[in-house]
């Protein structure tokens, strides 16, 4: 039996990717959790977690991750082809 | 002779660079960098020509940037630029220097990072926030920030920092253990039996006279000081300035005895140039008598101010002077502030300037 995570597909916002030379909006990676996910985006892109995640540890403030249209927290699961945004909130000066 | 001189901005909405040769008389300007993040301390390395800009983006955190093509690409790191997990978050890089010991953060809330690979990664320095102080910082008007940074030029154990509102610390082995030192420095907003306490003071900016690691000065929100002992005693220098409220604070390259402020016209009266007239102001007797610089520089309907890191020197003969306004304009004085040009404006919000001169 094959235990290892499913494939998500993870959309970024483009002030994001635009920090990430090779990144693109659209990321598929193997993960069972939100937490799961970016280490595996911070894998790929090392420092991402860092801009995704602050040492609370949570997600940072202004940053929003939604899963199947509901607010997620790093521990929030993810279902097998679910696809996990993140979004920036209003924020800025 | 130097080939390039460079100021290098930070701002609310990016790093910028104005560029021009040693005559300094006719400059461009590159930017933003940095996608436009907001920068609070932008400097340079003159021995190898790379250009580090410390901020912080609402969405994203942190950062220390890098650019070893004098600002044409860029690239950004915050590994280890965080507290213990649990603590308040670390919003934002504030301050930047190199020194013997490493390459140095100070960032908000306050505290001190060290960085032994050039920026790449960062340690926190614990030692400052086991302080017994620090459950009484408290956050001045621009937050709990740890905005002035000094490694001593030789010895490597040495750093003094400036934290708003807990004052001025040092440390003598590395960062393991601080003293407070701000005995003569006034803190006008407690009781008046209150106004001399260990620590607490609001300094705004500390700087270093060059070949004089023992002589501070620094701008405080409540006077003007120089100290001779490293910052164990505090002399105010305020007596002939036109206000005891400022920000900035520049020494001359050479000579010790030669700062330069940009006072404004006090704490609660608007934070602006007195009178809506612009000036520097300079010493040449380290503190002893002030003259206001004034040529070139709007006399009139001039209701800017200048923010902490905003003021600067170069290290040509004669010393050029800088400063950026908070409303975007940049100046330039390339006779040791006998007379200006503004040389840029319509930035944002300018919170830092410093030079980089290239031979």
């Amino acid at each position: 039996m094959d235990f290892s995570p499913a494939t998500v597909n993870v959309v970024l916002p483009t002030a994001l990717v635009l920090l990430f030379p090779g990144c693109s909006r659209e990321v598929a990676v193997a993960a069972g959790t939100v937490s799961e996910a970016i280490g595996a985006l911070d894998a790929r892109w090392p420092g991402m977690r860092d801009r995704l995640c602050d040492e609370r540890p949570a997600i940072r403030r202004h940053i929003n991750v939604f899963v199947g249209g509901e607010r997620a927290g790093l521990a929030t699961w993810l279902e097998p082809g679910a696809e996990m945004v993140v979004l920036m909130a209003i924020s800025g000066g | 002779m130097a080939r390039k001189v460079l100021v290098l901005l930070g701002t609310k909405k990016g790093a910028f660079i104005a560029e021009s040769d040693a005559a300094r008389r006719e400059w461009s300007l590159r930017g933003p960098f940095c996608e436009a993040w907001p920068m609070n301390h932008v400097i340079g390395d003159a021995a190898s020509g790379t250009i580090y800009a410390g901020g912080g983006n609402a969405w994203f955190g942190p950062a220390v940037w890098q650019s070893t093509d004098l600002g044409a690409s860029w690239t950004h790191s915050s590994e280890g630029l965080a507290y213990p997990v649990g603590a308040e978050p670390v919003t934002s890089v504030w301050s930047l220097a190199r020194g013997a010991g490493g390459f140095y953060a100070g960032v908000e809330p306050a505290g001190l990072f060290r960085s032994a690979d050039g920026g790449g990664s960062w340690r926190h320095v614990a030692g400052l926030q086991e302080h017994p102080s620090r459950p009484d910082w408290h956050p001045g008007a621009g937050g709990l920030i740890l905005h002035s940074l000094i490694p001593h030029p030789r010895d490597d154990k040495q750093i003094w920092v400036g934290i708003s509102a807990a004052g001025v610390f040092h440390t003598a082995d590395g960062g393991t253990s601080w003293t407070a030192r701000n005995r003569g420095t006034r803190a006008d907003f407690l009781p008046e039996e209150q106004r001399y306490p260990e620590y607490g003071q609001c300094v705004h900016c500390l700087v270093m006279a060059p070949g004089m690691p023992d002589r501070l000065y620094q701008q405080n929100h409540c006077g003007m000081y120089r100290s001779d002992d490293g910052g164990v005693r505090w002399e105010s220098i305020e007596a002939g300035l036109p206000s005891s409220f400022g920000f900035p604070a520049a020494v001359h390259p050479r000579d010790p005895a030669t700062v330069y402020l940009v006072p404004l016209n006090g704490a609660e009266a608007g934070r602006y140039v007195p009178e809506g007239r612009a000036a520097v102001w300079r010493t040449r007797d380290a503190g002893a008598s002030w003259q206001a610089l004034r040529d070139g520089l709007p006399q009139e309907n001039a209701f800017f101010g200048v923010l902490r890191q905003a003021l600067a020197t170069d290290d040509l003969a004669p010393a050029g002077v800088y400063f950026g306004t908070g409303t975007g304009e940049l100046y330039a004085s390339a006779d040791e502030g006998e007379s200006w040009n503004c040389i840029a404006r319509h930035l944002p919000t300018i919170a830092s300037v410093e030079t980089l001169v290239m031979d």
